[in-house]
């Protein structure tokens, strides 16, 4: 949350930071969400969602099917060129301070369709915060965007990343189960 | 599929019925854009045939041929005795053969669908209007001429800033194997990334007889005898250096 001083000391403590801090800092963990879901990586969004990966505990568990309710618009899914209007409108209707996450190869750069009726990327019509890559992406790979969607939210960066690959760390537990060491 | 449908049609519509085939058991005849809906009708109404089940409708492009350049198929089956029929037409680029949603309700939607990515009409359609494009779009997009990059955005496009996205993504984003920049190539150019992909350019080329793409094998077929020639001259003076060298 920024820097954060303390004051005082024994018993009464204060801790000071700047408002714009802490207004972003509550802003990022009370991101509410409007899924744009239109193709099979709906299944992997409902995944992250549910209880096992459980989304609930980044703040982001609150679906809100009005535009005008939420912060965070995922485009979930194949975008056609028939669709464009309309997920342009539901971006516009979207209250400032908004961001957009293109989940999957497809919402990120249109995927495999190279073709009359697929928009290549999201990102063509709207403007793009974070890209997952993925077809479709690992929830992790969702969490790991969701978590960097926080970090600029509380840098106040507006530029456009791409999650990267997780590391494989080749020690990890379960990694050399079998092998003598 | 049934054998007693093809005989059945032949006996009773005789040489209304242009054509008959039998591919693995897949019976289809063929008949006159002219007897389209008739016999149509007479496969939903004899009392022998009850074809009461519409199947599917479907088109297909054959930019090949000198005239007629359509196929439009008609798939049906009789729920009471399982026979299942394909019959087929010959449309020419602007003719009209009537529609069929008057026999069955669900020919409608499947002779937009038709309408919509081939553009052939059928004459007495209630509703011939396009089913999965937009108003918008100009041009039938299954037709094989239609330009196989081709989108027509409804909301243009944004300047997208260059953030980094690996190859093939990037700011020209898509399939590499639909994106040929052939005047590239053809300038000696190499942009193709894989080896199978060579395999479908040769597709790309083969399917549609369309003037580009004839302009452009002769373009490729220049060239390839430009460099056998250029081969071929580089050998014999390979050929005359050896000699001197005796
Ligand atoms: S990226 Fe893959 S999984 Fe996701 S919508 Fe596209 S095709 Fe489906």
């Amino acid at each position: 949350m920024g820097e954060l001083k303390v004051i005082g000391g024994g018993g009464e403590v204060a801790v000071t930071t700047r408002l714009s801090d802490l207004l972003q800092w509550a802003r990022k963990w009370s991101l509410f969400q409007y899924p744009f879901v239109t193709a099979c990586c709906g299944m992997e969004f409902m995944a992250t969602a549910a209880p096992r990966y459980d989304i609930a505990r980044f703040g982001a568990e609150a679906p809100r099917f009005s535009p005008r309710q939420s912060d965070v618009l995922w485009v979930v899914g194949t975008i056609s060129q028939r669709q464009g209007p309309a997920v342009r409108r539901i971006w516009e209707q979207m209250a400032d301070p908004k961001w957009v996450i293109a989940f999957g190869t497809c919402a990120s750069c249109g995927g495999f369709y190279d073709n009359y009726t697929t928009i290549p990327g999201v990102d063509k019509v709207i403007p793009v915060d974070v890209y997952i890559p993925g077809c479709p992406p690992r929830p992790e790979a969702v969490l790991d965007a969701l978590m960097l969607l926080q970090e600029k939210i509380q840098a106040n960066d507006r530029r456009p990343v791409v999650v990267p690959p997780r590391q494989i760390l080749h020690n990890a537990p379960g990694r050399t189960r079998g092998e003598s060491s | 599929m049934s054998q007693a449908v093809v005989d059945r049609l032949t006996a009773e519509l005789g040489d209304r019925i242009l054509e008959t085939s039998d591919a693995f058991g897949e019976h289809e005849v063929r008949v006159a854009v002219k007897d389209w809906v008739d016999v149509a009708q007479f496969l939903k109404d004899d009392e022998e045939l009850q074809m009461d089940h519409f199947i599917d409708l479907t088109a297909i492009d054959h930019p090949e041929r000198e005239s007629a350049r359509f196929d439009v198929t008609l798939m049906a089956r009789s729920s009471a005795n399982g026979h299942r029929i394909r019959m087929r037409t010959h449309v020419d680029d602007g003719q009209e053969p009537g529609t069929l949603s008057r026999i069955w309700e669900g020919a409608n939607w499947a002779e937009r669908e038709v309408w919509d990515m081939f553009g052939i009409k059928f004459k007495d359609h209630p509703d011939l209007r396009r089913i999965l494009l937009y108003e918008e779009f100009v041009g039938h997009p299954l037709r094989k001429d239609y330009p196989i990059d081709k989108a027509q955005p409804l909301v243009p496009y944004r300047e997208v800033t260059d953030i980094g996205k690996l190859p093939p993504f990037g700011i020209e984003e898509g399939q590499p194997f639909a994106r040929i920049d052939w005047e590239a190539r053809l300038a000696g150019g190499d942009n193709q990334v894989s080896p199978a992909i060579g395999v479908q350019q040769g597709q790309r080329r083969t399917l549609s007889d369309s003037e580009a793409a004839q302009q452009i094998q002769a373009r490729i077929d220049a060239r390839l005898a430009k460099e056998a020639e250029e081969g071929a001259a580089a050998e014999s003076a390979d050929a005359a250096e050896q000699g001197s060298g005796d």
